[in-house]
């Protein structure tokens, strides 16, 4: 009864340890305890077997998961590539950084020596939230030529971008104009946005056309590929 | 350069049961191998990315599309995400778990992350998935015509987020107690008592839909 009631708990200790066992990621030392466990007792080879049959299902279900698409790679690639442009240049156009720098300058604690300065700057940063608001909601009379006209998702043709970091605020108003682009996200990881360049789904070949020849404006366009 | 190797009973891919394999050289070999891609991607080198890529995300995404449940779009996202951190820490792996432990400690932070956003609407908790019956099958033919394979497999997916990442991580991705401990942030011990009450919920399970293990 004595020898019975020491042994119980090496055997919950050996309990525990048989789903490593059937994967056989046990130590060589816990292995030849399970082995040796299990030779001697049944209930536990019954245990085991319960163990092997979860292991065998588990993989099975698992590999009915089948694998992702090409989106997945693409959407990788596409960002390594807009990283490692963006590394190259010690400036990068990053409109969404610039804005919370701009706004991080104007914050009461920047300004904070001065309550009147400390005033104006709540008053400004005010304008700018609800400038961005209202162009978003298209309630204003200001509008950028490439935001707040694309909704971010929905039926059109979009790409991934970067801008050239040497190209002016005025280029890249210029592009959007020209093109009839739309901004409709970002900046994302690697200084990408995500741009609309129609209302209208166009055929695979011939928003490849399109992309590439936007591409070809090397002065505004460091990368851009299509995009879902 | 010297590497410790540490001795393990090894098989091939527990899908493939069970031919023991010389784990000492396969093992360190497929590490070095893996360890060599992360130095070569901290030095800009996009094929060692493009290698490690196609090696590893077809198991990090079923990882993450059975933590995200039924969402592969999410789930390739997240995949995307996970090697783009890659790309940017490489130079900060320190190799003190295998790149595939890494990889999946990496993944599981942005499923749950993930998860965490879209909650509670879009989580298919334990009772839920549970409940949910085969449309094919009326309820006096499911007993007949599903194998206890088919009922396992079902029990399985109607775990919890919790016990469902324990069983894949060491069933499926074969992750020694003391991988999982790392992937999960959890102490070695409470990784043991973890799995043992995942397997037990299991049987819970099995056994609500008639299947009686004798056990627990």
């Amino acid at each position: 009864m004595i020898a019975t009631r020491d042994r119980a708990p090496e055997r919950e200790d050996i309990e525990t340890l048989l789903p490593w066992h059937a994967a056989g990621t046990l130590s060589r030392r816990d292995a030849e305890r399970v082995e040796q466990a299990l030779a001697q007792d049944a209930e536990l080879a019954r245990r085991y077997e319960m163990v092997r049959e979860e292991l065998a299902e588990t993989c099975h279900l698992n590999e009915t998961l089948g694998a992702p698409s090409a989106r997945a790679a693409q959407r990788l690639f596409a960002a390594i590539e807009a990283e490692s442009a963006g590394r190259k240049s010690k400036f990068s156009l990053d409109l969404g950084g610039w804005l919370a720098g701009l706004i991080e300058q104007l914050s009461p604690r920047t300004l904070a020596w001065s309550a009147t300065a400390a005033g104006l700057a709540i008053v400004l940063q005010a304008g700018l939230l609800a400038g961005m608001i209202a162009s978003q909601h298209g309630g204003a009379t200001y509008q950028t030529a490439s935001f707040g006209e694309a909704p971010a998702s929905g039926p059109g043709s979009y790409a991934l971008v970067r801008f050239n970091p040497a190209a002016s605020a005025a280029d890249i108003t210029r592009f959007f104009d020209v093109h009839r682009a739309s901004l409709v996200e970002g900046p994302r990881a690697g200084g990408l946005y995500r741009i609309r360049l129609s209302p209208k789904a166009l055929p695979k070949d011939e928003l490849a056309a399109l992309v590439a020849r936007l591409g070809e404006e090397k002065n505004v366009v460091a990368f851009i590929v299509p995009a879902q | 350069m010297i590497r410790s190797v540490t001795y393990i009973t090894e098989f091939e891919p527990n899908c493939v049961l069970a031919r023991p394999m010389n784990k000492p050289i396969v093992g360190a070999m497929q590490a070095t191998s893996d360890e060599a891609l992360i130095s070569r991607i901290a030095g800009g080198d996009r094929l060692a990315m493009q290698v490690l890529f196609a090696r590893h995300h077809v198991r990090v995404y079923r990882f993450v599309l059975r933590l995200v449940g039924n969402n592969p779009t999410l789930a390739e996202d997240l995949i995307s995400d996970v090697f783009l951190d890659v790309w940017r820490q490489a130079a900060k792996f320190e190799a003190r778990s295998a790149v595939s432990t890494w990889l999946l400690a990496i993944a599981r932070f942005k499923a749950l992350s993930a998860l965490r956003r879209k909650r509670p609407e879009e989580e298919l908790d334990e009772e839920t998935a549970g409940a949910i019956e085969d449309p094919a099958d009326d309820p006096e033919l499911t007993a007949q015509k599903r194998s206890k394979s088919e009922i396992l497999r079902k029990c399985l997916m109607g775990l919890s987020q919790e016990h469902r990442e324990i069983i894949d991580l060491v069933y499926y991705h074969e992750k020694s107690v003391e991988e999982v401990a790392t992937i999960v942030g959890i102490p070695e011990a409470t990784v043991k008592t973890r799995m043992f009450y995942a397997r037990k919920k299991l049987s819970e399970l099995l056994k609500a839909a008639g299947v009686d293990r004798g056990w627990p």
